[in-house]
């Protein structure tokens, strides 16, 4: 095989390039590699995609800046723009039919959406990308006027779960199916199905599998509100967790710092990084009790507990928040079990767990 | 059989020689005036007796006719049922009809094998229950129907849902006729439980007996009216059944306009539309007809928001001799997409020239205030050729704000940017505005000590001019306040405050101008959470350590604001 288009070889230099905020090294590699015949959704599935994910593993393992992150980031977006305009950003005939690709609202991590987008641009859809930070309203004006044959939904943290439901419901509600992915959805999409997605795709092959395969319209008369996927939300348990999110973190803040005397000494930054992990580890919990999923929870307990651990913060602060949350949600029965399977996973598990670099030799 | 033993007099249900009991003779004899028709039946199906109201029932009949040349075969056979055996005489009831009418025939035995039919005339009965249940399933076919074409506003797949249920609820097939656009008629066809075929081509509406007339908004013709064998070929959509065999042509409603009219056809091997079906079409149609109108509308309004707002979106940035702009905007309101932020980049004519980069806030949110915005971007346009005196581009700009009628006043920084060689040369000059901030190259976050007066307000203003020069690596950045004064974070009510924003912008050293205003954004946007804001713009440039891809040319928002 030539060596120029052997993706492990192209993806630890590419991922050199990147990280060296180097971006005329990179769009070389990638353009070379094109023009040395390498397929170009393979380019960029199996070539910029895991340089992309080595960006979030190696942010998450504190082994590169978050400037050098949003470099890195910004220079992939752009070589993948960059590959579009090759291929000319004029209309093709498009073959298949007409899609919408989307974040969730709210969603920053638009890179996942875009490279989905261009995968299905070239296996001949006609794709409309509104990217990230698409408010819900704007989504489904843009459906009412180009009736796509369907909308993709694509989401990478968890909290966005319930705006990704509204979203669901108001594109089926207009007789639009939904196929949603990304790392939001869960393992194997469990939540995708939960919160009534017409389809859940791994990935952008499987996504473009799947809408080659065709997906009905839902009858579109069979709008539906949360609670109709959801009975568990009758409990309030979720609205009165968000409603009270300020309030839970303050004094939470207040309590850590009357059991730990330790933390009075913290200075201003240091407490507001505090009280930023609370407001997380309190939209976590509220997600969880939307989706009625404990495992959503803990996986991001014990992850926030290796991003800590790799930044030399002890992970046993998290159990001392998760103490004093309990406490403060006693008159909440499924809020206080999912801190009790929190606190007893941290206590399981194994320290670092990040995944090593991988590429970087 | 409940219903049975209460209406059959008990005087005959009973077999002949029990001596407690009055015998069939006796019955016989009481029963001639009874006001429903009875027959009495002999083992074989002979008539044994008919009295007087059987005898209006069935002209003719009489004493030993054959059963079965008498009455409906229905009756007949459930007569010969009990005859054979394989039904006992309390088997209970039969029914069907006779003539025009509708009965239940009750049998009981009358002893040596005769059989008395009692017949009870269901007929009314019968009538209202079919009607109410014709109603209930209108009903159920109506309230679905409106929901599903509610539920979108685009106009071919509403049209494409009007013409499915149509062809499912109510024909056999449907096609929906749109006005021409031009000379040409949009035609949605469908057939029961088939696909959807949606054209658009040139037809002769005239062709169609009734649809012209519907088109223009005419009361429909009615259905016996129509020839089927006048309709022509375009308008029987593929695989439909046979010959037409009958039509209903009517219009649908719009507002004041007619929507399209509505076709409906059945084959000749089905029972021709009937009165109440036309009607019931009638009522599918108003509901189809403003629905579509609706579409049509939302449709022509959309159209017209995105052409005048396309003017007061914020502009695309892209590098520009040398240096790289990027900029962000989120509307206070997040179903809008203006509001009274601004900024735009005027690029120099050549390298040698200076760009002009303008960011702004106008007093007030939402539209009123993207209009104005709009006319301080055309004013600055024309004003680019004396950007080399920010200050005489202000007073100029003061002058024409203070005589449009517009009462508001606007804040904006004007930055003139040029690149030598490495570096990027600036003037920087506020109007009322927040100074830029600039990221140098060890992480520290100055701010540009430029200061004026606001414009729009006050017959005069007065502003500093301050120039400098951003190293390779380092970052310039303008912003409004509404980043600064962004209200949420953790505790819910803290304002996100410059000095967050300028350990965020610390971070930033090196970092290309998009991946600043990403992580500003992000960062605002985090701490506003689901929280009420006003609106944020904002715009950083700086020149790249190696230059950039000239291919990209901003194209990474292909398809953005389609």
């Amino acid at each position: 095989m030539d060596h120029s288009i052997e993706p492990t070889a192209l993806v630890r230099r590419l991922w050199r390039a990147v990280v060296d905020a180097d971006e005329y090294a990179a769009a070389d590699i990638v353009h070379t590699a094109l023009a040395a015949g390498m397929d170009e959704e393979a380019l960029l599935l199996e070539v910029i995609a895991p340089v992309q994910e080595t960006v979030g593993v190696e942010w998450a393992a504190d082994r590169i800046s978050v400037a050098q992150e949003h470099a890195a980031t910004a220079i992939n977006e752009r070589i993948v723009a960059s590959l579009a305009h090759r291929r000319g950003g004029g209309p093709r005939p498009a073959r298949r039919g007409r899609v919408t690709v989307s974040c969730v609202d709210g969603e920053w991590h638009a890179f996942p959406a875009r490279l989905l987008a261009e995968v299905l641009s070239l296996r001949g859809w006609r794709v409309d990308y509104l990217g990230a930070q698409t408010p819900a309203p704007h989504m489904v004006a843009h459906l009412h006027l180009t009736d796509p044959d369907a909308i993709l939904l694509s989401g990478s943290i968890p909290t966005h779960l319930p705006a990704a439901h509204a979203a669901i419901t108001a594109c089926q509600a207009i007789g639009v199916p939904v196929l949603v992915g990304g790392r939001a959805f869960g393992p194997g999409g469990r939540w995708a199905r939960r919160l009534g997605a017409d389809r859940w795709a791994a990935d952008a092959r499987e996504a473009a599998a799947t809408l080659e395969a065709g997906v009905p319209r839902p009858a579109p008369s069979t709008a539906r509100q949360a609670v109709d996927d959801l009975p568990h939300l009758a409990d309030q348990e979720y609205t009165l967790v968000v409603q009270s999110r300020p309030r839970l973190v303050k004094q939470t803040l207040v309590e850590l710092e009357d059991r730990f005397p330790g933390m009075r000494e913290y200075g201003d930054e240091q407490r507001e990084r505090t009280a930023e992990d609370l407001a997380h580890i309190v939209g976590f919990l509220a997600t969880a009790l939307y989706v009625d999923d404990p495992d959503l929870f803990t996986a991001f307990l014990l992850w926030t507990a290796d991003i800590l651990e790799a930044r030399h913060v002890p992970a046993h602060s998290l159990v001392a928040a998760l103490d004093v949350l309990a406490d403060e949600l006693h008159d909440f029965p499924r809020a206080r079990r999912l801190t009790r399977l929190g606190t007893s996973a941290l206590g399981e598990r194994s320290p670092i767990s990040v995944p090593g670099p991988g590429v970087r030799t | 059989m409940v219903r049975c033993a209460r209406c059959v007099p008990s005087l005959v249900s009973l077999s002949r020689g029990s001596p407690a009991r009055p015998s069939a003779e006796q019955a016989v004899t009481t029963w001639p005036e009874a006001p429903y028709p009875v027959l009495v039946v002999d083992r074989h199906g002979g008539l044994v007796r008919v009295n007087e109201a059987a005898r209006l029932l069935l002209p003719g009949a009489a004493r030993g006719d054959r059963l079965h040349e008498r009455v409906p075969s229905w009756l007949s056979q459930a007569h010969r049922r009990i005859g054979d055996g394989s039904c006992g005489p309390s088997a209970g009831t039969s029914a069907g009809r006779i003539n025009d009418r509708f009965f239940e025939a009750h049998p009981t035995p009358a002893g040596e094998g005769d059989i008395v039919w009692w017949l009870v005339d269901d007929t009314d009965r019968r009538l209202a229950e079919t009607a109410l249940s014709d109603s209930r399933t209108r009903t159920d076919v109506l309230s679905e129907s409106s929901s599903a074409l509610l539920s979108t506003l685009n106009v071919p797949r509403c049209m494409e849902m009007a013409a499915s249920m149509a062809a499912e609820h109510l024909a056999e097939a449907a096609v929906l006729v749109a006005p021409a656009q031009g000379r040409r008629h949009p035609v949605t066809s469908a057939l029961k439980g088939g696909p959807v075929d949606r054209t658009t081509r040139k037809v002769n509406v005239a062709e169609v007996p009734g649809l012209s007339e519907a088109l223009q908004g005419f009361p429909p013709v009615p259905a016996r009216w129509i020839n089927p064998a006048d309709i022509p070929g375009w308008v029987v959509p593929e695989g439909f059944a046979g010959p037409v065999g009958s039509v209903i042509v009517t219009p649908l409603p719009g507002h004041g306009v007619p929507a399209g009219a509505l076709i409906l056809l059945r084959s000749s091997t089905e029972q021709a539309f009937t009165e109440g079906e036309e009607v019931f079409a009638r009522l599918f149609a108003a509901r189809a007809g403003a629905a579509l109108s609706a579409a049509r509308l939302y449709t022509e309004q959309a159209s017209i928001t995105a052409t005048l707002m396309h003017e007061l979106l914020p502009p695309t940035l892209r590098s520009v001799h040398g240096v790289e702009y990027a900029g962000g905007y989120r509307a206070s309101r997040d179903h809008e997409r203006v509001g009274g932020d601004f900024y735009d980049v005027h690029p120099g004519t050549g390298p040698a020239e200076e760009t002009l980069v303008v960011l702004g806030d106008v007093a007030g949110k939402g539209l009123d205030a993207a209009v104005l915005t709009g006319k301080i971007r055309n004013t600055l346009h024309a004003l680019l050729p004396l950007a080399e005196d920010h200050v005489r581009v202000l007073e100029l700009l003061n002058g024409a704000l203070l005589t449009s009628h517009h009462t508001r006043f606007a804040t904006l920084v004007l930055a003139s940017v040029r690149r030598r060689a490495h570096r990027v040369h600036l003037r920087l000059t506020s109007a009322g505005h927040m100074p830029p901030l600039i990221v140098r190259a060890d992480g520290t976050v100055e701010e540009a000590a430029t200061r004026g007066t606001l414009v729009g307000a006050l017959p005069q203003v007065t502003a500093h001019t301050v120039r400098t020069v951003l190293a390779p690596g380092e970052t310039c950045l303008l912003y409004t306040d509404g980043i600064t004064e962004a209200r949420g974070g953790p505790l819910g009510d803290e304002l996100f405050g410059e000095r967050r924003l300028r350990r965020a912008l610390a971070e930033c050293v090196g970092m290309p101008a998009e991946a600043v205003v990403e992580r500003v954004q992000m960062l605002a946007a985090q701490w506003i959470g689901a929280g009420r804001h006003d609106d944020m713009a904002l715009v950083a440039f700086n020149a790249r350590r190696n230059g950039s891809l000239t291919v990209v040319n901003g194209d990474g928002d292909r398809g953005r604001d389609e």
